[in-house]
């Protein structure tokens, strides 16, 4: 069912493209030093640090977790777009199954996130973090479980998609949602009880608190991690599992 | 029987796309659908290259059944679909490459067929260049190099040519002939271009699902029997009522004027415009080809389908193409 060769060469493509296309690294990279150097500068004066930690460096765990959400999603909606392009065919007919195809979008999907989330690590000398080789380790391991969740979730969403009318819905009713929902920029627990609910559910919550967990390592709420690092682990790997079979599942009947 | 299918119907909801079919294809031979848009030819390759199961029938393809062994199918067959199904993002050695690993090849294999097939498309010159910067030639072209690269004992292509201008399809075809020879290939084909279906050893004629005729291409054309005779008067209908009584020949409505069938046509001319009361405003003789064979057959002309009817078949195309793509 898993064959290695096709799931390689379909890792291969996707970087071969993800290089080629400058403008899409370019786009990745530029959205979280706004939200840092503008945002974050700008809502410092507001609030005081706390525990030794700006705001600044409070957001920071959050937008690795932005740069994974908005790289997933975009690696795996190009399932779409190979659907509408035809390529999709060229993969749909080859002696392959379709679990291989999907765990090639998974993984690949997983590596370009995982590779934008330690290009934003450069960032950390402005931001007056110190992280050691042990914590750098420890992001990118992180990085890589929360990618692959949101990767394996991209693909379910994309095998429901038949066209890219369904792009900006997606865009502006989840992951928007999911971003501003997350803890990436404010501490959940302390939003009203509705919203509250809403952040329990989402993944990247738990993606950006256990970021938190490396990074903020002596922060207490509300800047520092408000759920267990064991919790936040679990979570992330339960939903990927759940994801990624669903994906396959929704893969094999759509196609 | 390189390729055998008894009884094979397809259904979309209350649409019945393909209707009990049946025919079967001798190794070597190369075999056409001919039908306008929406006959169901697609449909019938999407079942045959396992992209869709069958709602009853069989089909086999060198041995293997369509349903109960999809992946052996797969590997005997290459395919050329109606839209180009390259990745514009990568180049011509890249697609290739990516299909050889798709379909197991052996790595120093895979590398010398890569060069190989290349040769043989004329396309040597542009391996690295990406396919974005290919005219619609040279895309097919490489497709059709792709989908012989594996192996494959049997080569679909569906509508090969469809937007091409007449030249490039007729290089298109000089390349496919070149290498059914060489490979040794059998060819399943549809199209809608009669003078493509010419390329075609023996022809089944679809329509609405079904097959209505099949044979060698001049084996077809004697169903129009005699040659076809185009008047346009300045009283169609009244000229229909006169025909009928001085020739006893029905003479039918196409395209704004008549359309009949005698024998000897060139001698026929003359008496006809000599009997008709009315003006004749135009007059045109015609040897039998086949779209006057499915004329013949239907009612229709398949072109009239896609002049007539532009719009409605450009959404039957994509709809068909989703479908095929769900």
């Amino acid at each position: 069912m898993i064959q290695l060769r096709p799931i390689y060469v379909i890792c291969l493509r996707e970087f071969i493209k993800f290089f080629r296309e400058k403008s899409r690294l370019l786009g990745t990279l530029a959205r979280p030093v706004l939200w840092l150097f503008v945002v974050g500068n700008g809502m410092s004066s507001l609030i005081p640090p706390r525990d030794g930690f700006s705001y600044l460096q409070f957001i920071f765990p959050g937008m690795i977790g932005m740069t994974i959400l908005f790289s997933s999603i975009f690696s795996s909606i190009s399932i779409v777009w190979d659907r509408e392009f035809g390529f999709m065919k060229e993969m749909l007919v080859a002696p392959i199954s379709r679990l291989s195809i999907v765990i090639g979008k998974a993984v690949s999907g997983t590596f370009i996130s995982v590779a934008q989330a330690v290009i934003i690590l450069v960032l950390i000398p402005f931001l007056g973090i110190q992280i050691t080789v042990m914590q750098f380790f420890e992001v990118v391991a992180v990085a890589i479980l929360v990618s692959f969740c949101i990767t394996s979730m991209g693909i379910l969403i994309a095998a429901q998609l038949t066209s890219f009318d369904g792009f900006n819905i997606i865009m502006n009713f989840l992951v928007m949602p999911m971003l501003f929902l997350s803890g990436a920029m404010y501490p959940v627990t302390s939003m009203p009880p509705a919203l509250r609910h809403l952040t329990q559910i989402n993944p990247l919550t738990y993606g950006i608190d256990a970021f938190k967990h490396v990074l903020l390592r002596n922060g207490t709420p509300p800047l520092g991690p408000e759920f267990p690092l064991a919790l936040d682990l679990l979570v992330v790997t339960a939903i990927s599992i759940i994801m990624l079979t669903l994906a396959a599942l929704s893969f094999r009947k759509k196609e | 029987m390189i390729i055998k299918v008894q009884n094979l119907s397809r259904q979309f909801k209350s649409l019945t796309a393909v209707d009990n079919v049946s025919f079967s294809v001798e190794e070597g031979e190369v075999f056409g659908f001919l039908g306008p848009n929406g006959a169901g030819k697609t449909t019938t390759i999407n079942v045959l290259c396992t992209l869709l199961a069958p709602t009853s029938g069989n089909a086999s393809i060198a041995g293997f059944d369509c349903r109960a062994q999809p992946d052996q199918v797969r590997s005997s067959i290459g395919l050329i679909f109606q839209d180009t199904t390259l990745d514009t993002g990568l180049t011509a050695y890249e697609n290739l490459k990516f299909h050889a690993y798709l379909y197991n090849l052996d790595r120093k294999l895979a590398e010398k067929r890569i060069d190989e097939m290349l040769e043989v498309v004329e396309l040597t010159a542009r391996k690295r260049d990406l396919i974005k910067n290919f005219s619609g030639g040279m895309k097919r072209r490489l497709e059709i190099a792709r989908g012989l690269l594996h192996y494959p004992r049997v080569l679909f292509l569906d509508e090969p040519t469809l937007g091409l201008d007449p030249q490039t399809r007729n290089t298109i075809w000089e390349f496919i002939n070149t290498l059914r020879q060489r490979e040794r290939i059998t060819v399943f084909m549809t199209t809608h271009y009669m003078e493509e279906a010419e390329n075609c050893g023996r022809i089944a004629i679809i329509d609405h699902g079904r097959i209505i005729a099949e044979g060698t291409p001049a084996k077809l054309k004697e169903l129009v029997r005699g040659d076809i005779v185009r008047i346009s008067t300045d009283d169609d209908p009244k000229a229909i009522a006169e025909i009928k009584g001085t020739f006893d020949i029905i003479a039918r409505n196409e395209n704004g004027g008549l359309f009949l069938e005698t024998e000897r046509g060139e001698e026929f001319i003359p008496k006809l415009i000599h009997s008709l009361s009315m003006r004749t405003r135009s007059v045109s003789l015609e040897k039998p080809t086949l779209n006057d064979v499915f004329l013949k057959l239907t009612g229709r002309t398949i072109r009239d389908d896609v002049l007539r009817d532009d719009k409605e078949v450009t959404r039957e195309f994509v709809r068909s193409h989703r479908r095929a793509q769900r």
